[in-house]
């Protein structure tokens, strides 16, 4: 053999030598030195954990028929967006997609494009920038199939969303009370977001408002995770393990829902009627609750379809629902409407004159006007009544009566206050017993959101005033002298909005001028004139009961503090407001009602508002002797308490109590004492006595 | 050796004798040879064979055959064939190799040396028809000819063959017919190793264009490591080094290369950057492999191989298989054989009685260690990836006839060894 060839041939064995080495050392380095990171690697790598959503509680009314289901669905949505920035404008990936989800490539053409006048459904009527769901209940491995080959379906994503459904027991729709879902913010997200999950996103339902937001954390329930095996196409292959979601508990309201259908469909009449005769009313609410401090209905209108809520909603459609042309019914008017009380503001002003001093059987003058501070104040039109009780003061609802103990006090409370310099100038007694009685701050209801009303004290001028001289409303740039009205008002208001006047004590003692209320409060109010002085935070949940049936929590409505009336004094009013209905201002509205079966008591109210038509209102309870509802309407822009909303409360207890033809809502006009029982299979049965 | 006649005592055995003391100083008896002592006899064909070489390759044999069923078994039951499909064929094709390594072992293999140009011109006709219409093509590879009975036939695997005996056959021709003082010394001159390379180039190209770069990366290293051996003297060797660095320059600088070939040949510098595409093989092998730990999971109980998370993995990436399931040990054994062939390949050829069979030896044992050494090399993240089967263990006819042959070869070469040296 040549040498050169044998000397290279020992090359050659060291050259393999050396590459077997390598590979042995190489191989040695991988599997048992660096073993354990490749099997985290490798188990990463066959396994995704995929949030399993808990499935949100349910809200059922206090005979437990479900007013809110919820279920949860595999949803599929494309993003236009994403989409047309493609090259083919995202054709070939919409023809990908509609044969996984194995429907017609037409129709999911059509499913994405955009509703508009000459284009109807199947469209989107929802917002371009929005994903649009084009399948609403897809298979796991469907979704797995999407969200692991992002390439092969850019701008699709296949997400858990709840589904939510609205039963609408009995007609009753309290869409405002029971608040809506919409997709967790961004910020919301940050909370507790899993980085890792597959289906975990902004597409997360949150409540958002009414008991949907309050109660949001007990009817979410705990997320769960499912870790699956997949290959490496993301094929799930198998179930590794994982925790269970936990549902969301279910919440028990003390909504009745016949008679916060027959709340809804009584506001409804009145304003129609109201409207009919000429009026502007376009909104209102009707509260009934139990003098135990809890919500049986509650009515806002307009009134509104929460389903609309559901799959994404429209611009036109989220104008719709807060747009003031078409009255925002969004808005739950029963607790974030402000409205001027009127009349029904008379209690407070007689138990404050009451605590002043005046005497409870003493005798007070009902002239046909009075002048305060130069001005007028006249009764309504009435001719001079002469002197008459509280009660007749009542029942005749005598302005100038109010007016004179409005002045008489403003003279003799701290007048050296009167110019406000201060927020810490002293309260007004008059105004005090408003705030005794929950005016002028939140009932505590459980609803978001809660408006506080006005009560115009001292420190509430002084920033009002301050907020709205140089700022705000800005009255010395706009105000002049000899202007509009509203000018002139204005104009006055910059000189001397800070000044505490008679002429505001006067008419704040029949609830009008800075006097708001929201009808919440006014029925809160008269739940503790009837219950003999108890003033509750008011609840519309009853209790949270866990899908297992076990009851979770007890919701009871907590005592917000007690009138500082007497109990004499009390009663003497409730008797005047029966009165109203036998022989005063109400005795009309209630002709012919039998007042020998339910006897019931109230107070109108007729707040005059500068520019409008009167509020109505009407603030009643029964049965006179021991009550056991308030029922309170109120509608803006429509008259007379006696016209509008009395009639309106006249229906809804007929409805509670079976009345003049309606069939009772609750046996012996009774609200169930018990719950409903939830068992742990989900069968829900009603409160003995009472059918769900 | 010993004495024939204690030979014949130790076989026959004294007990079957005479009883006596044994068989006096002197006596010679005839005996009817039996079939046992035929075939361990000096000059027997049994006793000429390469047991070790033989042990080696069987063993990765049936190791090959055991991985390919254990690499099929998972997607083959998700689709609901039958999970055997891919074990028997490989079974089939091993025995089938079996026959054909002993057949070539029989050939004296300097009668390849005269059919060698045929040999050649067979791997050239076949490469060519692949690019004609009756090719057909595996994941963007152009390298099968399709035959009757859904058989398929891989030229470029036999073009490894080829290749080595006409290179073999040219230097072993060229250098009897100079002439001059020493001529039996010296090595080849520049001309020879001019027409070797003329020679070895258009198999090279005609791989190249299949696109196989796998495989045309073995032709070229088989042709440079016999031009080394054939004895050139050094400074042409380093002049030879410096052309194919240029060549090489040249190929990258002209784009020569698709660019799937360039991001598969430097995806292994940095697999994380392309993690979904050109680096994600060589992840989701090292994975598995990594995963196996020192005694693996199991046969049949690859996590990856159930999630047929790394691709081709009956065929170019089985060692993952072997990395995951039988672990180091299992791991290390493989290259432990391979390099046992490979070791018993050169023992062949630095005892080859000629120069022709010293460089067949020599370019098999450079084929086998070259493609093991990218194979596994690639699997574990060293070596670039390209389209090469794992000498024995890989499943694929064509693969497994083209190795077998050459161990045929190998052990026909062993074969006329002179026994006495």
């Amino acid at each position: 053999m040549i040498s050169a060839s044998r000397r290279r041939m020992v090359v050659l064995y060291v050259v393999m030598a050396s590459l077997l080495i390598t590979l042995g050392g190489r191989l040695w380095y991988i599997q048992v030195m660096n073993g354990a990171s490749y099997v985290k690697l490798a188990s990463a790598n066959q396994t995704r954990n995929i949030v399993v959503p808990a499935v949100r509680g349910q809200i059922l009314d206090d005979v437990g028929q479900a007013m809110v289901t919820n279920r949860t669905a595999l949803v599929v949505s494309v993003d236009m967006m994403t989409l047309s920035q493609r090259p083919d404008g995202g054709v070939s990936v919409l023809r990908r997609l509609a044969s996984l989800l194995d429907t017609p490539y037409p129709l999911l053409q059509k499913k994405v494009r955009l509703c508009s006048p000459t284009v109807t459904q199947p469209c989107w009527a929802g917002s371009p920038y929005q994903p649009i769901p084009v399948d609403q209940s897809v298979s796991a491995q469907v979704a797995l199939q999407i969200m692991e080959e992002q390439s092969q379906f850019p701008g699709v994503t296949a997400q858990t969303q709840g589904v939510v459904d609205y039963p609408s027991p009995g007609g009753a729709d309290p869409a405002q009370v029971l608040g809506y879902l919409q997709p967790a913010t961004t910020q919301e997200l940050k909370a507790d977001h899993l980085p890792s999950a597959v289906g975990y996103s902004t597409a997360d339902l949150v409540g958002q408002s009414g008991l949907e937001e309050q109660y949001n954390t007990a009817l979410t329930g705990k997320t769960g995770t499912n870790t699956v095996s997949v290959n490496a196409a993301g094929d799930v292959t198998g179930t590794v393990g994982g925790t269970p979601a936990q549902s969301g508990d279910d919440l028990v309201t003390s909504i009745n829902s016949t008679i916060q259908a027959d709340a809804q469909q009584a506001l409804t009449t009145a304003i129609s009627k109201a409207r009919a005769s000429g009026n502007d009313a376009n909104q209102g609410a009707a509260v009934v609750m139990t003098t135990t401090g809890r919500v049986v209905a509650m009515a806002s209108y307009p009134d509104y379809d929460p389903s609309v809520w559901t799959n994404g909603i429209s611009q036109s459609q989220f104008n719709a629902l807060f747009g003031a042309q078409d009255g925002a019914p969004a808005i739950n008017y029963a607790t974030q409407g402000q409205y001027a009380p009127g009349s029904t503001w008379k209690v407070t002003s007689t138990a404050a004159a009451v605590a002043d001093g005046y005497p409870l059987d003493g005798s007070y003058d009902c002239p046909a006007s009075v002048n305060i501070g130069g001005h007028n104040y006249i009764n309504d039109g009435e001719p001079n009544l002469g002197a008459m009780s509280f009660s007749e003061a009542l029942i005749q609802s005598c302005d100038t009566v109010y007016y004179n103990l409005g002045y008489e006090m403003w003279q003799r409370d701290n007048p050296g206050a009167n110019v406000v310099t201060s927020p810490k100038a002293p309260v007004q007694k008059m105004q005090q017993m408003a705030l005794h009685w929950g005016f002028g701050q939140p009932t505590g209801v459980d609803l978001p959101d809660e408006s506080t009303g006005t009560v115009p004290t001292r420190e509430w001028l002084y920033y009002y005033w301050k907020d709205n001289a140089y700022t705000g409303q800005d009255w010395c740039k706009y105000g002049k002298a000899d202007g509009s009205y509203v000018q002139q008002i204005e104009y006055q208001d910059c000189q001397d909005g800070n000044v505490w006047e008679p002429g505001q004590a006067a008419i704040a003692a029949i609830g009008q001028g800075y006097d708001l209320v929201t009808p919440l409060q006014l029925t809160n109010a008269y739940v503790a004139l009837a219950d003999g002085g108890t003033l509750y935070q008011p609840r519309i949940g009853e209790a949270l009961v866990s899908p297992t049936g076990k009851q979770v929590q007890q919701i009871n409505p907590p005592v917000a503090g007690h009138l500082p009336v007497s109990p004499n004094t009390l009663a003497y009013i409730r008797n005047a407001l029966a009165g109203v209905v036998t022989q005063g201002t109400a005795a009309g509205a209630f002709s012919g009602f039998p007042l020998n079966q339910v006897c019931v008591a109230g107070k109108t109210g007729t707040a005059e508002v500068m520019g409008k038509v009167a509020t109505s209102v009407f603030a009643s309870f029964a049965p006179c002797g021991n009550p056991q509802y308030v029922v309170v309407v109120m509608i803006p822009d429509s008259g007379y308490g006696a016209d509008a909303s009395a009639p309106a409360v006249r229906q809804i207890w007929d409805g509670i109590y079976g009345l003049e033809g309606h069939k009772a809502a609750v046996p012996g006009g009774r609200v169930p004492a018990s719950l409903p029982q939830i068992a742990s299979t989900g069968q829900i049965t009603a409160p003995k006595g009472y059918s769900g | 050796m010993g004495r024939p006649g204690a030979s014949y005592d130790r076989i026959g055995g004294v007990q079957r004798g005479y009883g006596g003391p044994g068989p006096r100083a002197g006596a010679f008896r005839t005996r009817p040879r039996s079939l046992l002592t035929r075939v361990t006899s000096r000059d027997s064909f049994l006793r000429h064979l390469d047991w070790a070489l033989i042990a080696a390759v069987l063993a990765l044999s049936i190791l090959g055959v055991l991985l390919v069923w254990s690499a099929t078994e998972p997607s083959l039951a998700a689709s609901g064939a039958s999970t055997r499909t891919y074990l028997d064929k490989q079974a089939i094709y091993v025995v089938f190799g079996l026959v054909l390594m002993i057949g070539v072992s029989l050939v004296d293999y300097r009668q390849l040396r005269v059919y060698a140009p045929v040999i050649y011109g067979l791997a050239v006709v076949g490469l060519l028809v692949v690019l004609t219409p009756l090719g057909s093509s595996v994941n963007g590879a152009k390298g099968w000819i399709d035959l009757p009975a859904g058989f398929q036939i891989e030229p470029s695997e036999y073009a490894k063959i080829a290749i080595i005996l006409m290179t073999a056959m040219l230097f072993s021709e060229l250098r009897e017919g100079a002439s001059g003082p020493d001529a039996e010394r010296r090595g080849p001159r520049l001309r020879d190793v001019g027409i070797v390379i003329a020679c070895g180039l258009p198999l090279v190209a005609l791989v190249i264009i299949e696109p196989a770069l796998g495989i045309s990366m073995v032709l070229a290293v088989e042709l440079a490591g016999l031009i080394l051996l054939s004895g050139i003297r050094l400074r042409w060797v380093i002049s030879l080094a410096v052309a194919a660095a240029a060549a090489v320059t040249a190929v990258l600088s002209l784009h020569l290369l698709k660019g799937y070939q360039l991001t598969r040949l430097t995806s292994f510098l940095h697999p994380s950057s392309n993690a979904a595409g050109a680096g994600y093989n060589e992840i989701q092998a090292k994975i598995a492999i990594g995963s196996g730990g020192m005694f693996g999971e199991g046969l049949f109980h690859g996590q990856s191989v159930s999630g047929s998370y790394v691709p081709a993995q009956s065929t170019d990436f089985i060692f993952t298989v072997a990395g995951q399931e039988l672990g180091f040990v299992g791991a290390v054994v493989i290259v432990a054989l391979l390099g046992v062939v490979v070791v018993r390949a050169l023992r062949i050829a630095t005892r080859a009685d000629d120069q022709f069979g010293m460089l067949v030896a020599a370019g098999i044992a450079i084929w086998f260690l070259f493609q093991s050494f990218v194979n596994i090399g690639m699997t574990v993240g060293i070596m670039p990836i390209t389209g090469l089967p794992l000498p024995f263990i890989s499943y694929g006819g064509s693969a497994i006839f083209a190795d077998m042959i050459a161990i045929g070869i190998l052990l026909s070469v062993h074969r006329k060894h002179p026994v006495f040296e």
